[in-house]
């Protein structure tokens, strides 16, 4: 390996969470090494792990990189509590959860409106996960406070970015356009509606 | 148009409702009234677009009483939107109108809604579950907040006269010395042979000067103790708590 690529794994091992691009990046202009740029250093990482038979992989996730552990040996892990599956989400939480992404900042009434149940519980909770945050206040009534998705949420959900869900113009044009849904909508999503969202 | 703005004035109503939460249902199968209806809808195979509003009213209803859902706010809301929907599509149309408002219509829209986010969260699942199955390096939480410490930036003067910030810091917690004072049961022993070498009897008040420290009491006590124990005189307490008195006690008598 390159020694930027060394570093580079050094770095990522280092960190507990996912280091952003932005400070790898800077490691890397640090390291001056003339052969490798960062993004052939990150790509020849992640072929030695693939290729060399590890037990790690280096995943692209939240704006940054990390190592994590192979799937496959996930339950043996698991079976000598070195570490544990996190707990999975209500079916509640995640339409919550999928609400906020999409639309957000969004207060709660919105996203009692379009679940048609209450949701503070459910707002808490996911606050205390670390997967939404307050992130401001709405013009309405009471100020309402606004949340939205945070790194973690993307970190938990495997996603590189937001962008990364299936397209607004893959969905219906209801969470598309959240401010304009009129029954003039419900005409629009019956044309489009049937395209199912990006599955990958 | 009318069926439109009556349920967007009555949303702020419903969030009312649901915002004051006096209890909270929360079912494995259904999350709410829009994914039961959505299950209703999927298990009748019937047309979203064409809903039989009368059926899946009664279905509605009937499900939510087996449930024992029907005392559920969020549940109970939806039904009374059904048979209104269901009401509305009732009334006979007016003349002449062409264009028709579908009562359904909102209701419709807002079960489009609910698909798609039933839909993201197909993907969010996918996606949570693809992660759970990986472990990220564990986090050791001891060590926490350990300050970035740079390169200091201080000159030889600064840090003497920090040195002395912090001895002098260090100094101001002594509020007083103990010095230790031995007795000096001696010079007692001197001071009482003195007083009886003049007087054949004396009392305590005549050995102990005025304004004694508790030293110079117990030095005088113990040499007192120790010169009758020589037998060199008498000590007698005519009562308890009194002073006690001092007689010479003849060398001979001693002997």
């Amino acid at each position: 390996m390159t020694p930027l690529a060394k570093l580079l794994e050094a770095a990522l091992f280092a960190s507990a969470v996912p280091v952003p691009a932005e400070a790898l990046r800077l490691m890397a202009a640090h390291a001056d090494d003339g052969e490798s740029t960062l993004e052939s250093a990150l790509a020849e990482l992640r072929d030695h792990y693939d290729n060399g038979g590890h037990g790690v992989e280096l995943i692209e996730v939240a704006g940054g990189w990390q190592i994590l552990t192979r799937p496959e040996y996930t339950e043996a892990i698991e079976r000598v509590q070195l570490a544990a599956r996190p707990q999975r989400l209500s079916a509640a939480a995640l339409e919550t959860l999928a609400i906020i992404a999409y639309r957000q900042p969004i207060g709660r009434a919105e996203i009692e409106e379009i679940r048609g149940v209450g949701a503070g519980a459910i707002l808490k909770s996911l606050n205390e996960r670390g997967l939404i945050d307050i992130t401001g206040r709405g013009e309405g009534l009471g100020r309402p406070l606004l949340y939205g998705t945070t790194p973690s949420f993307l970190e938990q959900f495997a996603l590189r970015h937001l962008e990364e869900l299936p397209r607004a113009d893959e969905l219906a044009i209801a969470l598309r356009a959240p401010r304009q849904a009129t029954p003039t909508s419900v005409a629009a999503t019956k044309d489009n509606g049937e395209a199912p969202p990006r599955a990958d | 148009m009318d069926d439109v703005r009556f349920a967007g004035a009555s949303s702020p109503a419903v969030a009312e409702i649901t915002a004051s939460e006096v209890f909270v249902v929360e079912l494995a199968e259904f999350s709410g009234p829009l994914d039961l209806l959505l299950s209703l809808i999927r298990d009748e195979q019937i047309d979203i677009y064409d809903i039989p509003i009368a059926r899946i009213a009664e279905q509605f209803l009937a499900r939510i009483s087996t449930l024992k859902l029907d005392e559920a706010a969020d549940y109970l809301e939806m039904a009374a939107r059904l048979v209104r929907i269901k009401a509305q599509t009732l009334l006979p149309r007016r003349e002449g109108e062409d264009v028709w408002d579908d009562p359904r219509a909102e209701l419709v829209r807002r079960l489009l809604e609910y698909q798609q986010v039933r839909e993201v969260v197909d993907v969010l699942e996918r996606r949570s579950e693809d992660r759970r199955g990986r472990f990220a390096r564990a986090y050791t939480q001891q060590a926490l907040q350990l300050p970035v410490a740079g390169p200091l930036k201080i000159s030889l003067p600064e840090l003497l006269s920090a040195v002395d910030r912090v001895l002098r810091l260090a100094r101001k917690p002594h509020i007083h010395d103990v010095i230790p004072r031995a007795l000096d049961v001696d010079g007692a022993i001197g001071i009482v042979r003195a007083l009886l070498a003049i007087r054949a009897h004396a009392h305590w008040k005549d050995v102990v000067p005025k304004r004694a420290e508790p030293w110079e009491v117990l030095s005088l006590l113990l040499a007192l103790l120790e010169l009758a124990k020589l037998g060199e005189l008498r000590l007698l307490q005519p009562r308890p708590f009194a002073a006690f008195e001092i007689n010479r006690d003849s060398p001979s008598e001693a002997a």
